[in-house]
């Protein structure tokens, strides 16, 4: 061997072993080099078997991809004083620079589900009706709605007049036909919420009616992510199909625009910058402040960075400030925090169904099957103690899985549980469950705000009252499909509800799991009772015999102890302080409503 | 010599096909897309339906084989988070990754090379001394850790130069250049030098000890004997035999840079293939990992090749045949 390769490969081996990286490339270089032969020193790096070791990759991708900047941050955070030197202004008065993690994934409007995706799409194009920054329902395209007085199963919409798009065509009943035929559409990733849409019809050039299998008393709530495309232009572009992408296509409409909304797109590169200009045709000119006339979006990933980006005035505006660098933006004379709840309630969820677990060290039965096991888990969680030092205070602890806006929330039902810790022992004892018994906790580590913290924390709690639990924290895209599979006894989950209405948390999260239903709920709860009193929910249309329906499950939920409720999450935007809007609670800032001071 | 160079091209093609393998077989670990491609409102028949069209109910080395005979074809898929094709998204994000990595290599080799030649002549005394110990901050640092100082300095503090993202950028053809634009080389000093520090206080150390070596040679001491000038020793007879190694060493580390931007590029949300890499793995989109880590593969293994086929072309033992 020769002296220059063989101190290539010592160079390549410090590399790796300094920036504790495992690059498969430069492992296909080191295994070519030495003929898939071990060397001393070598194989530490982690060879092709090892490589399979589930959890080696799951840490490694954490430690270099998620924790390390975070950790840091917060050092210099605590190190550095708050005082910044003068910032710059405001740029320019008009311009809004605006930052979060995720950049939208595609143009398309109705190609994907998706949070960061409707909000940018939020400002091109318009739904029929919308949520304000409140979360209130507000006209956009349609100006009056409502069921049809002589048939339940119609709803009616009478359109706004004098709306044009981007490119100058006229809005009218054809485009909302078209777009609500074509959000229906295979591929389109809005056609669950429309599954009980049986035809749309247009009755008039400003008026359409949609006709539901059955009468749909929430039909509104549906309609406020579902966006109006211009039928004209969609068939002049060849792009009246939703975007496939399992298919592998790209449509004219996924990379770009023509809405009626208050911005246009003017330049997009993914992942890096997409600018938007104000509108000159909009049609709600004098009726929103629409200050901002210019909106510059970068995703910037690292949460340091972020950050960084917002003290040092680059950007304007963040969605997403990092708990423990609050107090320092906050802190900022020219920078402000802004909180609301959010509309996302975390919990766990136990496999109280199965006859046995996978993963408790009980035999042969299940000891989350014993309702006073779950009451007495239920009291050992210390909501209050998750809340000041793992969320340090931003968050609202729940008694409910479901978030206080939603159409079913009572105070009552929110009403923490006691944790009353000899209570829960006593109720454990009773359960014949005195010594205890340990089970596997599976939880995400780049979902939720302080996912993987909140589980640590459960996991002390659920020690004082004798049960050892494992704890296993993946990534998202690892560890929703082990709730989707039933793969799981005891895991995390967050929920939000787009609808603001209970039947979307039973029909996800309570209802047996079938075809149509339950796709969510990993419990194995199966109550036909609850399941008939769900699917009736759905064509009710006495509103009041409705709620009481709703009131009715959520006892018999809360009764059960179906989930162990933890908090509501909170939401905290950072801004220049010449900005002025409230926290959307969906997390959609919508930026006709902003104003500056 | 032709089943020299045959031997090697069929091993080459060897360890692309096995860093394939290990790519595809790990996949299986990194999550499922499926989640993340449809809303919360997905059904089970939407995931076992998107399941099958996506080829993810096969086996892993079913996968693999459908992933090659694509890449044959010049098709390596579709992004399951963009929509687009793998490789236009790549070649889309390289000029960023590119030119990081080649200003990040100009400075490590310029700035490497006169601090390690100024150590060699000068081993002792206060300045070598500070570069020396100033130098192993740039080995035990961690990338992020130096990226995110850096920021913190010159971005929060002094307000000096940008903290993320490429600033302007000018398209020439195909081609997007930041550096044409004031705003776009402002972008690229401090991930540069995030990137480049590493390297560069490699190659100073590489080249103090080989300097120093080469100044013990019997020639320059037969040179300071015919009472050349400090200066001539120094720069015309050894930095020139210094650098032989030094260079080799280098060719490679440029391939490392572009491999190992990824960090670099997360921290500074640079819009470069590295980031995409980070994004694509999160999302589980397999044609994006797989086409990124096939095309870093192919770029090692050719410039290995290469390397090996120059030391052929310089060592003529090999030529003959008998070596190796």
């Amino acid at each position: 061997m020769m002296y220059d390769n063989f101190a290539l490969d010592c160079f390549v081996i410090l590399y790796l072993t300094f920036n504790r990286f495992e690059s498969l490339a430069a492992k296909g270089y080191l295994l070519k080099k030495y003929r898939f032969q071990g060397v001393s020193g070598f194989s530490a790096l982690g060879s092709p078997k090892q490589s399979q070791d589930r959890t080696k990759i799951n840490s490694w991708f954490n430690r270099v991809f998620n924790t390390g900047g975070q950790i840091l941050f917060k050092k210099i955070s605590l190190t550095a004083s708050a005082a910044l030197l003068v910032s710059t202004s405001f740029v320019a008065a008009e311009t809004l620079n605006w930052a979060r993690a995720g950049d939208s994934l595609t143009m398309d409007p109705h190609a994907q589900n998706e949070g960061p995706t409707h909000t940018l799409a939020h400002q091109i194009y318009e739904p029929l009706l919308l949520r304000d920054n409140t979360g209130a329902v507000e006209a956009a395209l349609a100006t009056e709605w409502g069921p049809s007085a002589d048939n339940p199963n119609i709803w009616e919409f009478k359109l706004r007049e004098g709306v044009t798009y981007h490119d100058g065509a006229e809005f009218d009943s054809e485009d909302v036909v078209f777009s609500i035929t074509r959000a229906m559409s295979e591929h389109s990733n809005m056609k669950e919420l429309l599954s009980s849409v049986k035809e749309v019809r247009a009755t008039g050039k400003y008026s359409v009616e949609i006709e539901t299998n059955g009468p749909n008393p929430i039909m509104a709530s549906n309609l406020t992510n579902l966006f109006m495309m211009d039928k004209g232009w969609a068939e002049a572009n060849d792009a009246v199909a939703v975007q496939d992408i399992e298919g592998g296509e790209e449509t004219f409409a996924s990379r770009n625009t023509n809405g009626t909304g208050p911005y246009k797109l003017v330049s997009r590169a993914a992942d890096s910058l997409t600018e938007l200009e104000a509108f000159d045709g909009y049609w709600g000119k004098g009726e929103f402040p629409l200050e901002i006339t210019k909106i510059n979006y970068t995703p910037i990933k690292n949460p340091a960075t972020r950050v960084a980006a917002l003290l040092s005035g680059e950007v304007d505006f963040i969605q997403d400030v990092p708990v423990q660098d609050l107090a320092r933006v906050d802190g900022d004379e020219n920078l402000q925090v802004i909180t609301a709840p959010q509309n996302r309630v975390i919990f766990f969820g136990l496999n109280q169904g199965d006859a046995d677990l996978k993963t408790d060290d009980v035999e042969g039965k299940n000891p989350f099957a014993d309702l006073r096991v779950r009451q007495a888990m239920n009291m050992a969680i210390n909501r209050e103690a998750i809340q000041k030092i793992v969320m340090r205070d931003q968050s609202i602890p729940a008694g409910v899985a479901m978030p206080p806006f939603v159409n079913g929330w009572t105070e009552a039902l929110d009403t923490l549980p006691s944790s009353d810790l000899d209570a829960a022992k006593a109720l454990m004892a009773d359960a014949g469950y005195g010594d205890g018994f340990s089970v596997t906790l599976h939880c995400p580590n780049d979902r939720y705000i302080n996912d993987e913290p909140i589980c640590q924390a459960a996991v002390g709690m659920f020690a004082q009252i004798g049960i050892t639990v494992n704890l296993d924290a993946k990534p998202k895209a690892q560890h929703f499909p082990q709730i989707a599979n039933s793969e799981t006894d005891f895991y995390m989950l967050g929920w939000g509800v787009p609808t603001f209405d209970s039947a979307y948390i039973f029909n996800f999260l309570v209802h047996t799991r079938s075809d149509e239903r339950g796709s969510w709920n990993g419990t194995r709860y199966s109550n036909a009772e609850v399941d008939e009193m769900i699917v009736s929910l759905e064509s009710e249309t006495d509103l009041d015999v409705r709620d009481a329906t709703v009131a009715k499950i959520w006892a018999q939920v809360q009764e059960d102890v179906l989930y162990l409720p933890i908090h509501h999450q909170v939401l905290n935007w950072g801004t220049s302080n010449k900005i002025d809007t409230v926290v959307s609670p969906e997390d959609q800032p919508k930026f006709k409503y902003f104003t500056l001071k | 010599m032709l089943s020299y160079i045959v031997k090697r091209a069929l091993q080459s093609v060897l360890v692309l096909l096995a860093v394939g393998l290990v790519a595809f077989s790990m996949f299986r670990f990194v999550g499922d897309p499926v989640e993340n491609m449809l809303g919360q409102e997905r059904t089970n028949a939407d995931i076992e339906r998107l399941r099958e069209s996506l080829g993810l109910n096969d086996p892993f080395l079913v996968q693999y084989w459908d992933f090659l005979v694509g890449a044959v074809q010049g098709d390596v898929g579709v992004s399951f988070r963009q929509g687009r094709p793998a490789l236009e998204l790549i070649m889309e994000r390289a000029p960023a990754t590119l030119e990081l990595a080649l200003v990040s290599a100009i400075f490590a080799m310029v700035l490497g090379i006169v601090l390690g030649i100024y150590t060699a002549i000068n081993r002792k005394g206060p300045i070598t001394n500070f570069i020396l110990s100033t130098s192993l901050i740039g080995v035990s640092l961690p990338t992020f850790l130096i990226g995110i100082l850096l920021i913190y300095i010159f971005a929060v503090e002094l307000k000096w130069l940008p903290s993320f993202g490429r600033g302007e950028t000018v398209d020439l053809g195909w081609w997007s250049t930041g550096l044409l634009t004031w705003s776009g080389i402002k972008s690229l000093i401090l991930p540069s030098i995030t990137l480049g520090l590493y390297q560069m206080t490699l190659i100073m150390r590489l080249v103090r000890s080989e300097m120093s070596e080469v100044l013990r040679q019997d020639y320059i001491r037969f040179a300071r004997a015919r009472g050349l000038s400090e200066r001539a020793i120094n720069f015309r007879h050894a930095v020139k035999n210094t650098l032989i190694p030094v260079i080799t060493v280098a060719g490679l580390q440029i391939g490392s840079i572009i491999a190992f931007a990824i960090i670099t590029e997360t921290v500074f949300q640079w819009p470069g293939v590295g980031l995409l890499f980070i994004d694509s793995v999160q999302f589980v989109d397999i044609p994006v990992m797989a086409s990124y880590l096939m095309l870093i593969s192919v770029m090692f293994v050719g410039i290995n090749f290469l390397v090996d086929m120059l030391y052929l072309a310089i060592d003529p033992r090999l030529r003959d045949g008998k070596g190796s």
